[in-house]
């Protein structure tokens, strides 16, 4: 456990560093995810071993945290509720960019999306 | 009987202290998702949209400052973080299923991010917003700390671009799936890459609660949508401006 938690809080570690080393407009903690994917794939494809009980441990570890994922959002969300006024006379034409702009986007996206995208093996 | 002036001191101490504001979260997260659950995933009872307006009541009605309610809530925010390093997981348990379908994926990444941006310039330049506004709306769609990257970058104002980007978010999360209903679409994995593409964070988040291919899918629209919106919105801005 203390492990996956250490490797985690590593790989974010390793990608805060790299964003402000390169002044990259990337986040840190993605930076974090694309090199923790890049290690796991790399392993996969048996360049080393890592050990099948740390493997483990480690999927626990993030699905557990990925549970709770809505819940980490909150601090913002009341962030943005306080800080309303900040839009003052543009609440209105702004949310309905936001609305319209959205259900568009998904809208689009998912249509095309769902063209291309071979059957999928619902047990895969 | 109830000694009124000791309770309010307690209450004076406690709200002074992060322990307050981060039980509040978690509690008010445990009623709205209990509720979700209850209602039987009802969308417009999104748990983060519930839990947000259960706390912000809160502190409004006690007229609380939101610094002091974060001083606690940040032990939470900070997760996020570890929970985006954590998303490397879930991908790389469907990696092969990812790599099969990178075709699709990349095509609807491309036709999506640019969508989003030409969209939410055409809609806020008919609404006539000023410049600096326009500006700050339109990098809404990719997670927070990239938005507002870019917001900083073309001249948008980065504090207001975080406050639309979490509605946007919030919005996708909760509506999103009436738009999919609608349109009868059956593919979760389309569901949950629209979801990662236009909403970000919260998006992924709502996508994963549902079907676990939704949300790798959500979580990978989510990464790349950010990279190549930091990558062409800022020539768009040339082109226009």
């Amino acid at each position: 456990m203390l492990n996956s938690i250490f490797v985690i809080l590593f790989f974010q570690l390793v990608g805060e560093f790299i964003q402000k080393f390169l002044e990259l407009s990337v986040p840190g903690p993605v930076i974090g995810l694309f090199l923790l994917l890049i290690i796991l794939l790399m392993s996969k494809k048996n360049y080393y071993k890592i050990p099948i009980n740390f493997q483990i441990n480690l999927i626990n570890s993030a699905e557990n945290l990925l549970n709770y994922l809505p819940l980490l959002f909150i601090p913002v969300g009341v962030g943005v509720v306080m800080h309303l006024s900040l839009l003052e006379d543009n609440l209105v034409p702004v949310m309905l960019v936001i609305i319209i702009g959205t259900l568009l986007t998904l809208a689009v996206t998912a249509f095309v999306m769902d063209k291309l995208l071979k059957e999928v093996n619902k047990d895969d | 009987m109830i000694d009124q002036q000791k309770l309010y001191e307690i209450w004076v101490y406690l709200q002074a202290e992060p322990l307050f504001w981060l039980t509040l979260t978690i509690g008010s997260y445990l009623i709205a998702d209990y509720f979700y659950r209850r209602s039987s995933l009802f969308p417009l009872l999104n748990p983060v949209a519930i839990s947000v307006l259960i706390v912000s009541v809160i502190l409004l009605t006690f007229d609380i400052q939101y610094e002091r309610y974060f001083d606690g809530a940040k032990f939470i925010h900070f997760l996020l973080g570890p929970a985006t390093v954590a998303l490397a997981i879930p991908i790389y348990k469907k990696w092969d299923l990812i790599l099969s379908n990178s075709r699709a994926i990349f095509i609807s990444l491309i036709i999506g991010s640019v969508f989003a941006i030409f969209i939410t310039y055409g809609l806020s330049s008919y609404f006539e917003l000023q410049q600096e506004l326009i500006l700050s709306l339109l990098p809404r769609s990719v997670t927070a700390p990239i938005a507002m990257g870019i917001s900083e970058l073309i001249g948008g104002i980065p504090s207001l671009t975080a406050i639309i980007t979490i509605i946007t978010g919030i919005i996708g999360a909760s509506l999103g799936i009436f738009v999919f209903d609608l349109m009868n679409l059956k593919k979760m994995e389309a569901r949950g890459f629209s979801l990662g593409l236009a909403s970000h964070g919260v998006g992924t988040a709502r996508a994963m609660s549902r079907d676990a291919n939704a949300g790798v899918f959500a979580a990978v629209g989510m990464g790349l949508s950010g990279l190549v919106t930091s990558l062409i919105l800022p020539l768009f801005i040339k082109f226009i401006f």
